[in-house]
């Protein structure tokens, strides 16, 4: 079954660009990227730019309304995301555990809904 | 004589008894925890009459598995998301058409393991892990959970309706655990059962009866779990820690339902039975060397239900055995409890010290058992007015009456 991994930090947790840091975080997700690619449970995966960039979206009556910035303020973002096909729970939960952001920031695992026809 | 069970009570009793195995293999068979516990109440249902009219089949148990099997190509059939459950259905006709075989209650596969793992898994939370496990494997009725916990019986239902749409919707396995996790899976399947132990072992009043229930029903999970995975010693340090807290249960508490102190119980009224068993088990593990802090915290007990009375008891053992505690799970509770031995054992300052060390980091503050212990240091050594002091924050910390009727008569003994 296929789970999607929803990376989530607060501002300024991660190591910064610029930083000694950083180098090897990218690596780090790099090589995490190999890893899930190889074993055959990668379908897909993105960064997202910041939540500075974000726009919101709403129809009423009909009129598309557009808003500069997410809809509620939140101190953890969205950061990207990884959509994995796994086996069950436990396993999505081992490759979760390895996405870098983990030790900063959380990973939340959402199950994709098979639709029955 | 007693009067032998009406037909009620026997399809109650098989019911209960043969519950947790028959929903275990009709998970393992649907892959969905309601639709299996649904086709098994059916099946119950069933049972009555069909019993009343035909008498007790060879194998009750065979009985209502095969019975909950149809039940449940039925409700398939009903489906309107039938698609989706194919696979399930046609799997269930083939057992139906198999040649009819001797119906042996043995014939059903034994999937509670996968079932308590599933129950006690860490997605789900702690409370709810409880409720699940004594609902499926335990049998208990929701009422008698909500009321266990003393919570109410929509809320009670509510968290198990969550819990397996959860399970159904969220990919928590339905297996044992991988070798790697384990160690830790068990651990929360033995605090899980701990937990319903001393539910039932910390209720002293009221609705005391159902509870105790509570204890008997974790001694029976635990006795599972053991015969399931023998090779987890600390599956057998939980069962013999509990049975022998449980043997003093009827020693706890005198007449008028006050608290008894080890030091005044007595010790004729302990069951020897349980002990013995409990005495026996840790015998079995503790030379096996995979010592866990269960498997320590039953040898403590032990020790105490060993000794023929209290001026008895070998404290530097005890003592000894809380700092190896201590080195595997190192907590200031532990600590406490090491001073108290370490009081009995070698003297009162360094219990003092060990006590003072333990409540450095402000842990102790409002920790109703450091203050009783430190009142009780502080009466041996002659310090009355800092022990009444100690029993007086106590009493104030505490939220159990009898607890604090029996911390004022020490009051009053000063």
């Amino acid at each position: 079954m296929q789970f999607m991994c929803l990376i989530y930090s607060a501002d300024g947790t991660g190591p910064k660009p610029g930083t000694p840091e950083f180098g090897p975080y990218m690596k780090a997700y790099g090589d995490f990227t190999e890893t899930v690619r190889s074993d055959g449970k990668f379908v897909a995966g993105d960064a997202l730019q910041p939540v500075a960039t974000a726009t919101t979206v709403s129809v009423r009556n009909n009129k598309t309304e557009t808003m500069d910035g997410p809809f509620a303020e939140t101190k953890e973002q969205l950061g990207g995301y990884y959509l994995l096909d796994c086996e069950d729970l436990d396993e999505a939960t081992k490759y979760a555990a390895m996405i870098p952001t983990a030790t900063h920031g959380r990973i939340e695992i959402r199950p994709v809904v098979v639709w029955d026809n | 004589m007693l009067p032998p069970f009406s037909l009620e009570q026997t399809i109650e009793k098989t019911a209960r008894e043969e519950w947790g195995r028959i929903l275990a293999a009709l998970v393992k068979t649907l892959g969905d925890f309601q639709l299996a516990e649904d086709c098994l109440q059916d099946s119950i249902v069933s049972a009555m009459s069909h019993w009343q009219k035909n008498g007790l089949p060879n194998s009750p148990a065979a009985w209502l598995m095969k019975t909950a099997r149809r039940k449940a190509i039925d409700r398939l059939r009903r489906d309107k998301n039938f698609a989706s459950k194919q696979a399930e259905l046609s799997y269930l006709l083939d057992l139906e058409n198999q040649p009819p075989g001797e119906d042996q209650s043995d014939m059903i596969p034994d999937k509670r393991l996968e079932m308590i793992f599933t129950c006690c898994h860490p997605a789900l939370e702690q409370k709810t892990r409880v409720a699940l496990t004594l609902r499926t494997l335990g049998g208990l009725s929701t009422d008698e959970i909500a009321h266990a916990f003393l919570d109410k019986s929509e809320a009670m239902q509510r968290r198990l309706s969550r819990a397996k749409q959860k399970i159904l919707l969220s990919g928590i396995p339905y297996q044992i655990p991988e070798q790697a996790l384990l160690p830790e899976r068990v651990n929360s399947v033995l605090s899980v059962i701990y937990l319903i132990f001393n539910e039932g072992y910390s209720a002293s009043s009221g609705i005391a009866l159902t509870r105790a229930d509570l204890t008997e029903e974790a001694i029976r999970l635990a006795r599972i779990v053991r015969q399931l995975l023998p090779d987890q010693l600390e599956v057998s340090g939980l069962l013999a820690l509990m049975l022998l807290h449980d043997s003093r249960r009827f020693s706890r508490s005198g007449e008028q339902g006050e608290m008894i102190s080890l030091e005044n119980q007595n010790r004729v009224r302990w069951d020897y039975a349980k002990i013995d068993e409990g005495c026996s088990i840790l015998e079995d593990v503790l030379p096996r060397q995979q010592v866990g802090p269960y498997q320590i915290q039953a040898a403590i007990s032990a020790v105490h239900a060993q000794s023929p009375s209290w001026q008895e008891t070998d404290w530097s053992q005890i003592a000894a055995l809380y700092e190896l505690l201590h080195a595997m799970q190192p907590s200031s509770v532990v600590r406490l409890n090491q001073a108290v031995a370490v009081s009995h054992a070698h003297s009162l300052e360094v219990a003092l010290k060990m006590l003072d060390e333990a409540a450095t980091d402000g842990a102790m503050d409002s920790y109703q058992p450091y203050f009783a212990a430190r009142a009780d240091l502080m009466a041996r050594s002659g310090n009355k007015e800092e022990a009444r002091r100690c029993f007086l924050r106590a009493i104030e910390l505490s939220d159990n009456a009898r607890e604090k009727a029996f911390l004022e008569n020490k009051i009053t003994r000063l």
